[in-house]
């Protein structure tokens, strides 16, 4: 604040690197009044980094900021604040356990008086954004109880009590509905008519929705820029790729399962949440073997209870999960594996590796107990290691050596790992949670394939996943979470984005 | 003795020895809500002690006797101030893991004031230290007068700054910052806050804190100085501040539990109720972990991020 | 950085870390008005002058590397065991109440009975940690260090009472220690005249077992995943608290064995200050030897020579033996400070660039679209960071069940 309001805005040269990295290559960007500029790309290339210079958060190795054409310097968030620049990043910056009105205060350096916190001035601002902008939010309700898409219009919010008249955002709705998004989306047409937008996603349709003009960065450099319009997704997404992209699809032909008993049967199962409440309430489930069951919902609806029971992870209160027969509710995590279901965790640098375990002990991390890799409780390191080149080349893990630290691969290759060491030990089921977030093209299509031909073997497969797209591709049904239950299931042929985000907002008729 | 007063003396003592784990858990409490874990504590507490009681010490006898207590406590705060700004070097700026770190800095600072006072003092002395000084008009009232307001002055400054520290976390710019640090740093960081920087300065406040416990341990309760005389009490308060939820009050409550059953511990010595002296002396530390082991974490409350480091530029 | 490069930062930051800690000891040495020179020149020199200090490094090095590899097993199964000095203490009672008790067994067999005694006292106080630990989330910092003051006033109590030497009672002169252990529980002297003894042979067979458990046994391998990696090792279906526990009675064992090695060898009776701070000392070295056997050997001479030489500056430097603890203390700080600029590929990356500037030479450039290589700096744990990421633990975890918790929506760290 006061400075002038912001005409135009320029980077030039801009470029940053981290340790292996050239995560911004010499970008050159410009940005109008009351425009939106898309900021489109594959994970990994470069879009959050250069918004972060932007907003003072990291510093450029080189390149300059102009705005209204004078050379401006960044060095801390508060100096973005000041020509009016604001961020929703993707992750919620929001203090859990603070107040609305708290986390707003954080950032609004009015309100902090020399012995008091100033919370009234605070409080009156975000009412005064809130109507304006027709976000209605609560100032005095604690962040961890409001829903994901609450928090969302919250961090709005923030930003505008800011100052912000310059929005950047960074793939704002990857944890919203498809209805949530097309709420968020027109809202920010009607706000683009008094602020100028940075929108960065890889979600194109929503691209080709919101922005006028869209710039493409592949590996840290702009290899595209021009007006939305002109250009059909498909266009966009071939530039962002590098290369014609087709993942594979399932094909599901007419065999269409659903009712039969299945290879892993879930039973009216009743699982608590961390808070104590009943995150699955009777969810009920049948995968036949050779079949892709993907489960779509948003986000905390109880996919993530549903795989840590399904693995043995989390204490089942009633109902049952069998496996080709056997029970497994109430078994360890041991059991679950030694029943032979295979599991690509959520988050795979905790929970599918050790990091800083070598790639070939992270391979035999499940069985080290079995007579494979050990012989009167002593290590058959031999084994280990061929074990470890064998799948290092089935799975084209690239790694210096199978001794480096699984820790210090790409997530692609860490992925790799995982799944290497899942796969090669013969699973009758396969529980996938977000196998692909924050890979790239190559790896996606990679697992994609890995996952068609675990199915073609007669492998049950529960695909978790929040890309539609990818459950759509690859699933012989899709079930729909929601509230810890199973509200719908549909065949994967007949389903549509449209149907599945109606269904995912709990609207189960239509 | 009568019930009656068997049970007013476990008061009268329990309160000023609550006094030096109220100090440090305050101060832990404000490390650990920026996200600090200090187990140096112990440490800062002798080093506190020892310089509180140099002054006393030599200043005896001098023109400047009558001030040597205040000089003495002005050291220890300084020190203890110095300690933290210290423990802040390793694990803010260079990131060390936090709960070796402070085993290391309790053992510098216990060691450097046992090395200090073998060469300057050598054997166990007494100093005449702080003087009660009763509340006018308030001392008088029957049995609470006595209890509460019959003290040395830094007991009632320790009670008056329980209110003070649950205004400075919840209710100043400053303390919005250090809970926010202690939480979600990033969050904070996004929005222009320096976390080192708030770091750094709980740290400093936290280390005058146990400066200024260790000083009151030497100045007020024993009123001399010895290589055991912290006798884990830092420890004591890094437990109190988890019983305390990280919250000044209940921190407050946790320092007049231990304090009380210390009292009641010398009580039944000095009542001659035959039991031996080593168990009673371990009742504290065994409240500990009993304590700890109770103690259900409740979620959504005090710092998620305690322990961690944060770097800005550190991609995850 | 190239291969020379990355040697020769490494050097130097080895070389920051002890002037550091030297230069923390001198702050305090010029306190006390010492010469610094002189001091270190002692502390560092002075026992290696003649056959006694020699064996004497040696005769504390057995106890600090015993101690040191306990701790080493469980900073690497993820759990700060602070608590070896209490363990060493119930090891040492648990041991000279069997010695003396079963005073007419034959050697071979008594010596054996009493260490495994000693292993047994520690382990069942190292054990009540894990078992706190595991079951109920209890901060295992704070619960070590508070067994360590209980295990101390209970030591004392049977020192001074049932255990007490019956005949400092009849002589009056009330020593708080045990009768004489019987010879036949004697550890050998190897040395005439010096007080070097057999407990070496235990320390370095003793070397050897640990290596192997934690690096070439199933057993280890989980040990060292839970350590690691906690989480990922419970999805692998690793019994993570029951590793925890097992952990912590193995660290109390060693501890324990330490105890009795030290009193069957040395003292040849429970006495008072016989752990005389090595609980905390091994700490250091169990740090300072990289948490590994190999190192930890080398590692126990030098602390060896070190608390050797502290006891020496009393004298022929007017320095008290407490600098020893300051040293240590030090030594820990520049560690664990170390390990930053030694582990974290972003940092190093910081500091070459750091020297590049400085010498007005290019960046190295980034192999082109090495976006893919990306190390993640929060995977670079190393075990020492482990640790703190127990301690941390527990601030969410005091009290909570850590069954039921660890896998739950709490994201580590942030992306």
């Amino acid at each position: 604040m006061g400075h002038e309001p912001i005409r135009s805005l320029e980077l030039r040269g801009i470029t940053k690197r981290f340790p292996g990295i050239l995560a911004c290559d010499h970008i050159d960007l410009s940005v109008g009044e009351h425009s939106v500029r898309a900021l489109v790309g594959e994970n990994g290339a470069g879009k959050t980094t250069l918004m972060n210079i932007l907003m003072g958060l990291y510093q450029p190795d080189e390149g300059r900021i102009l705005i209204n054409g004078r050379d401006v310097r960044f060095r801390s968030p508060n100096d973005a604040f000041d020509h009016g620049i604001g961020m929703v990043h993707q992750h919620f910056m929001l203090v859990q356990n603070m107040t609305v009105a708290e986390n707003v205060a954080l950032g609004m350096k009015s309100s902090h008086r020399s012995f008091r916190l100033d919370i009234a001035a605070v409080r009156k601002r975000i009412l005064e954004v809130s109507e304006r902008h027709e976000l209605p939010v609560n100032p005095d309700a604690l962040v961890w109880q409001l829903s994901v898409g609450e928090q969302q219009r919250v961090e709005l919010v923030k930003t505008l009590c800011l100052g912000a008249r310059f929005l950047i955002l960074d793939e704002p709705t990857s944890a919203l509905t498809p209805q949530e998004t097309d709420e968020l989306i027109s809202l920010l047409q009607k706000m683009s008519s008094e602020l100028s937008i940075v929108f960065i996603s890889h979600k194109l349709h929503e691209v080709k929705a919101l922005s006028d003009t869209v710039s493409i960065l592949r590996r840290g450099k702009i290899v595209f820029e021009g007006r939305t319009e002109n250009h059909s997704p498909a266009d966009l997404a071939a530039l962002m790729t590098g290369h014609e992209v087709e993942l594979p699809r399932v094909d599901s032909g007419s065999a269409a399962r659903g009712g039969a008993p299945g290879l892993l049967s879930i039973r009216e199962l009743r699982v608590k949440g961390d808070r104590g409440n009943l995150a699955l309430d009777g969810v009920s489930l049948e995968i036949a073997p050779g079949e892709i069951v993907g489960l779509a919902g948003v986000s905390g609806n109880g996919q993530r209870e549903l795989a840590e029971a399904l693995n043995g992870l989390r204490p089942v209160e009633s109902g049952s999960i069998r496996l080709d027969g056997a029970e497994l509710a109430g078994g360890s995590a041991g059991d679950v594996i030694r029943e032979g279901m295979g599991y690509i965790p959520e988050d795979r640098n905790t929970e599918g590796i050790v990091p800083s375990f070598s790639v070939k002990e992270n391979l035999v991390l499940k069985d080290i107990g079995g007579k494979e890799w050990s012989a009167g409780g002593f290590l058959r390191l031999g084994a280990i290691a061929d074990n470890a080149k064998a799948l290092r080349e089935r799975f084209d893990i690239r790694c210096p050596s199978t001794d480096t630290a699984a820790g210090s691969l790409s997530g692609g290759n860490i992925q790799k790992v995982i799944l290497a060491r899942e796969l090669a030990r013969g699973p009758k089921a396969l529980v996938a949670v977000y196998p692909t977030r924050g890979l790239d093209m190559g790896a996606e299509e990679f697992i994609h394939k890995q996952l068609l031909a675990r199915r073609s073997e007669g492998v049950a497969i529960l695909l978790i996943s929040e890309e539609l797209e990818e459950i759509m591709n690859l699933s012989d049904r899709i079930a729909v979470i929601y509230k810890g239950a199973i509200l719908k299931v549909v065949p994967g042929k007949d389903a549509t984005k449209r149907s599945l985000g109606l269904l995912m907002a709990g609207v189960a008729d239509e | 003795m009568n019930a009656g007063s068997f049970v007013l003396n476990i008061l009268i003592l329990g309160v000023p020895f609550s006094v030096a784990l109220l100090l440090a858990a305050l101060g832990e409490t404000i490390n650990q809500r920026a996200g600090i874990f200090n187990l140096g504590c112990e440490g800062i507490m002798a080093m506190g002690a020892f310089v509180a009681f140099l002054p006393p010490f030599f200043l005896a006898g001098t023109p400047l006797a009558g001030s040597a207590n205040l000089i003495g406590l002005a050291l220890a705060i300084g020190v203890g101030a110095l300690l933290g700004v210290l423990f802040a070097l390793v694990v803010v700026t260079f990131r060390a893991p936090q709960g070796i770190a402070g085993i290391g800095l309790q053992m510098l600072g216990w060691g450097a004031a046992g090395t200090l006072f073998r060469h300057y003092v050598g054997g166990v002395t007494g100093v005449p230290g702080i003087q009660p000084v009763p509340v006018p008009g308030l001392s008088r009232i029957p049995i609470l007068g006595k209890v509460l307001f019959n003290h040395n002055p830094l007991v009632y400054i320790a009670f008056l700054l329980v209110p003070v520290f649950w205004y400075l976390l919840f209710k100043t710019p400053w303390g919005l910052k250090v809970r926010a640090v202690g939480t979600y740093p990033r969050a904070a960081d996004s929005l222009g806050i320096r976390v080192s920087r708030v770091r750094y300065q709980a740290l400093a406040l936290g280390g005058a804190m146990a400066g200024l416990a260790g000083a009151y341990l030497s100045l007020a309760q024993a009123k001399m100085f010895a290589d055991d005389l912290i006798a884990g009490r830092g420890f004591i308060a890094v437990a109190l501040v988890y019983f305390g939820r990280w919250n000044p009050v209940g921190v407050m409550g946790g320092a007049l539990l231990f304090s009380l059953a210390q009292a009641l511990q010398l009580s039944i010595q000095v009542a001659g109720i035959n039991f031996p002296y080593e168990f009673a002396v371990m009742l504290p530390y065994v409240l500990v972990i009993v304590v700890l082991a109770l103690v259900r974490k409740a979620k959504m409350v005090g710092p998620t991020e305690l322990g961690k480091p944060f770097d800005r530029e550190q991609r995850i | 950085m190239n291969r020379t490069g990355k040697l020769a930062y490494n050097a130097a930051v080895v070389i920051a870390a002890a002037a550091a800690a030297m230069g923390i000891g001198a702050i305090v040495l010029a306190a006390v008005g010492a010469d610094i020179f002189k001091a270190y020149a002692v502390i560092l020199t002075e026992p290696l002058k003649d056959m006694i200090g020699l064996t004497e490094i040696v005769v504390r090095a057995v106890p600090l590397s015993l101690i040191a590899m306990g701790i080493a097993i469980a900073f690497r199964s993820g759990i700060l065991n602070i608590g070896a000095e209490g363990q060493m203490l119930m090891g040492i009672l648990a041991s000279s109440a069997t010695a003396i008790a079963c005073a007419s067994l034959p050697k071979p067999v008594l010596i054996p009975l009493a260490i495994l005694a000693g292993a047994a006292g520690g382990a069942a106080w190292g054990g009540i940690a894990g078992a706190l630990k595991a079951r109920l989330g209890v901060n295992e910092i704070l619960s070590t260090v508070m067994l360590n003051y209980i295990a101390a006033q209970f030591y004392t109590f049977l020192l001074r009472g049932p255990l007490m030497d019956p005949e400092e009672l009849l002589t009056g002169s009330g020593t708080p220690q045990t009768v004489r252990m019987p010879r036949s529980a004697w550890l050998d002297r190897l040395l005439p005249g010096t007080r070097l003894h057999s407990g070496v042979f235990i320390a370095l067979g003793l070397a050897v077992v640990v290596f192997l458990l934690l690096w070439r046994t199933s057993t280890g391998f989980r040990m060292r995943a839970a350590g690691a990696e906690a989480k990922a090792a419970r999805y692998a279906g690793v019994k993570v608290q029951r590793y925890l526990v097992l952990a912590m009675l193995l660290s109390g064992a060693f501890a324990g064995m330490a105890g009795a090695v030290e009193i069957l060898g040395v003292h040849r009776r429970a006495i008072e200050g016989v752990s005389g701070g090595y609980g905390f000392t091994g700490i250091v070295v169990a740090l300072f030897g990289g948490l590994h056997p190999a190192g930890i050997i080398p590692a126990s001479l030098f602390f060896g020579l070190l608390l050797l030489g502290a006891d020496m500056t009393q004298r022929l430097a007017d320095v008290p033996a407490n600098m020893v603890l300051v040293l240590q203390g030090a030594i820990i700080l520049a560690i664990v400070s170390a390990r930053q600029f030694m582990s974290n590929p972003y940092v190093q990356d910081k500091v070459a660039r750091a020297c590049a500037k400085m010498f007005r030479r290019p960046p190295p450039p980034a192999p082109p679209g090495s976006i893919e290589a990306c190390p993640d700096p929060s995977d670079s744990v190393d075990p020492c960071l482990v640790g703190e990421d127990s301690a941390v633990g527990d601030s969410s975890a005091v009290g909570d069940n850590p069954a039921a918790g660890e896998g739950s929506v709490k994201k580590r760290g942030t992306r």
